[in-house]
């Protein structure tokens, strides 16, 4: 029984941590229906961006609490710019493309932050410091670590404050309103330009977070974090239905305990294999994903 | 049909640059042997390759110095594989058609293997200072193929024996599912089957790159295990045992060579204290060594690092069976190695019919205070 409770909570964090990525892909996807495959780099440079901030801060004699949350806030408002870049330079331009370019654009993006990042940083293996708070958790101690438990807690927090925001703010109704028909939200006043922009930027938002927790779980980082936490992530999204919000929270939950179970009760060899094993089971039910809408037919 | 004449003179533009280029290339290679230097000289293992160049720059120079080999000045050619197999084999094709034909490297066991098939049918010799994996000689494939370091099962049979001393009875064996890392653990798997008083508790492969890996440490907890031995390189280890020493797993970690790199003790940081791994043996007795380590300091600034002194007596033994054999002859050359001894950092070495380097072996080290330190 404890071992299975270790298990779920393993796979608990590593699906919030897909769910924070997911959410991303998702969003932009719903929006302007492009695959943004720089959305993996910008949770790497949100992971080094924090590790920046705890070096400088810790040097500086910061409490250990007060560097967590700056180091997040840092990353959130660094990735935030970078995010809302990216779409001004790599794919507003090719708006009016067919749809092959922008997801070109995109993949040249990802390769570029990528090889930016290590020659502006290093190609090393890099520490990055335990900035999440040590604690005993009370009861459940012995099986769930404070950081797992932060992990998970942030993440749902992360979620509910988005699904909020998303529900019941006026930006967050242009943002539905522009997924649903672009060409009718312009021509009710929505500002297209500005939800696009800012999807993008709540979305490299999330990402940042999720990338300094993960970093400082885990212990280290470098310039290729991003690459397979991407591929993970849109695994995720395109499981509970790429284009859907609560789609992508739950298609990462399921992918986290799908590879968590499989690691712990069958073999790590075949944690990949039962991820993409899922996938396409799925995708054969359900083409558009768990929760994704049927295309219609525009005639 | 305009448009059509401006492609064909764009066309025809191109190709006289590229053959201009050619052209320019043939002139000076005369009197000239040159030394391919083939591995990981970017990517997140280029701390394992880039060694391997400078070592091979330094007995180039060293060699140039002292009138060159039969009168050619050793030139050094550098081509970077990242440790891919797929890379691995553009550098093998480029080397091959620049008629390079001695090649020191590759680094990884993987990329080596894939280079191997390309470097035999061209007739090239290729000695490795790190490639470790066992049938790279042992399978008797690649008779141009020799290196300077002891193979993964002699390095699987002193971890196996080193554990037994340890006292550990059951022990989880975990790899990266990567050529080298894999071999080594299925050595170590074969070996503590065959010896009896040991059982292994768990054999698993774990993805390199994963977002973490709770799942597996749990896993080795639950196994009952008294002892893990990884293979695989340091990225996962680091990963690996600090996730075991947050859950508060505090049994020993035994790993390989691909973890016996500073970087592992510097991403670990304190988890790192008490890990153990096997090594090339401390061979800074030898009167080369300290000459090999001088010049690296005079011309770098800086310590050499991994496979330094393997790279530089690999160097040194292919340049110096080119001296014996009288030039770049295949057969001569491959003959040479074999017969001729050459002294090297790592002693007086000649390889054997196989291509293993005969001398050369392994240690056990031990993280104390952020540093390996040998364990007799």
């Amino acid at each position: 029984m404890e071992y299975f409770l270790e298990i779920l909570f393993g796979g608990l964090t590593r699906g919030s941590i897909y769910a924070l990525i997911a959410l991303g892909y998702t969003m932009v996807y719903g929006i302007i229906e492009l695959i943004n495959f720089a959305h993996g780099e910008i949770y790497m440079i949100g992971a080094f961006t924090g590790l920046i901030i705890a070096g400088v801060l810790g040097a500086a004699g910061f409490p250990a609490a007060a560097i967590f949350v700056l180091a997040i806030l840092g990353a959130v408002l660094y990735s935030a710019a970078y995010g809302y870049t990216i779409e001004k330079i790599a794919y507003k331009p090719l708006r009016g493309a067919q749809r092959l370019s922008p997801l070109i654009s995109a993949i040249g993006m990802s390769i570029f932050l990528q090889n930016y990042v290590m020659l502006a940083q290093t190609s090393d293996f890099l520490p990055f410091p335990s900035l999440i708070p040590e604690f005993k958790v009370p009861w459940i101690g012995h099986i769930i670590s404070s950081s797992e438990l932060i992990i998970v807690v942030v993440t749902i927090l992360v979620c509910i404050g988005l699904t909020l925001f998303i529900k019941f703010t006026r930006l967050g109704k242009a943002m539905r309103a522009t997924a649903q028909n672009r060409k009718m939200a312009m021509l009710v006043g929505i500002n297209v330009n500005t939800v696009i922009s800012a999807t993008f930027v709540v979305g490299s938002s999330l990402a940042a977070v999720g990338g300094v927790l993960i970093a400082s779980h885990i212990g280290q980082i470098n310039y290729y974090i991003g690459f397979i936490a991407g591929i993970k992530a849109f695994t995720a999204a395109v499981l509970g239905g790429i284009g859907s919000v609560p789609g992508a929270m739950l298609g990462a939950l399921i992918l986290g305990q799908t590879e968590a179970f499989a690691t712990g009760y069958v073999s790590s060899d075949y944690e990949d294999v039962f991820a993409f094993a899922l996938l396409v089971l799925i995708l054969i039910f359900r083409p558009a994903g768990i929760m994704g809408k049927e295309p219609v037919q525009k005639v | 049909m305009r448009g059509n004449w401006k492609l064909l003179a764009l066309v025809l533009a191109v190709v006289a640059l590229f053959a201009a280029g050619c052209g320019e290339g043939k002139k000076d290679e005369a009197k000239k042997l040159v030394l391919g230097v083939a591995g990981a000289h970017s990517g997140d293992l280029a701390s394992y390759g880039l060694p391997t160049v400078n070592a091979a720059k330094l007995v180039a120079a060293d060699i140039n110095a002292k009138g060159g080999v039969l009168g050619m000045q050793v030139e050094v050619l550098s081509q970077d594989d990242q440790c891919k197999p797929e890379m691995a084999t553009n550098a093998a094709t480029k080397l091959l058609s620049e008629d390079v034909k001695i090649v020191l490297g590759h680094i990884c066991s993987g990329a080596t293997k894939a280079a191997l098939e390309i470097y035999k049918d061209g007739n090239i010799v290729c000695m490795s200072p790190s490639a470790t994996n066992p049938p790279l000689t042992q399978s008797g494939d690649y008779p141009n193929f020799f290196r300077t370091i002891a193979s993964d099962d002699a390095q699987a049979q002193l971890e196996v024996d080193f554990a037994k001393n340890l006292g550990l009875k059951n022990i989880a064996v975990i790899h990266d599912k990567g050529d080298y890392g894999k071999g080594f653990a299925s050595f170590c798997k074969q070996f503590i089957e065959e010896d009896g008083g040991m059982s292994v508790a768990l054999f698993e492969g774990v993805t390199p790159g994963a977002v973490d890996y709770s799942a597996v440490v749990q896993k080795i907890k639950n196994s009952g295990a008294d002892g893990v031995i990884f293979g695989g390189y340091h990225p996962e280890a680091s990963k690996i045992v600090t996730a075991m020493r947050k859950k508060n797993i505090d049994i020993p970690f035994l790993s390989d060579d691909g973890v016996k790199d500073d970087t592992f003790i510097k991403v670990a940081g304190e988890y790192a204290e008490g890990v153990y791994a096997t090594g090339p043996r401390d061979i800074s007795g030898n009167p080369l060594y300290a000459v090999a380590e001088e010049a690296h300091k005079k011309e770098f600034g800086t310590d050499p690092g991994a496979f330094y002194y393997q790279a530089y007596a690999a160097a040194q033994a292919l340049l110096n069976a080119v001296e014996k054999a009288g030039g770049t002859d295949y057969d001569k050359v491959v003959n040479a190695l074999r017969t001729e001894y050459v002294e090297t950092p790592l002693g007086k070495i000649k390889f054997d019919g196989r291509g293993d380097a005969e001398g050369v072996g392994f240690s056990v080290y031990q993280v104390k205070n952020g540093q390996y330190v040998e364990v007799e």
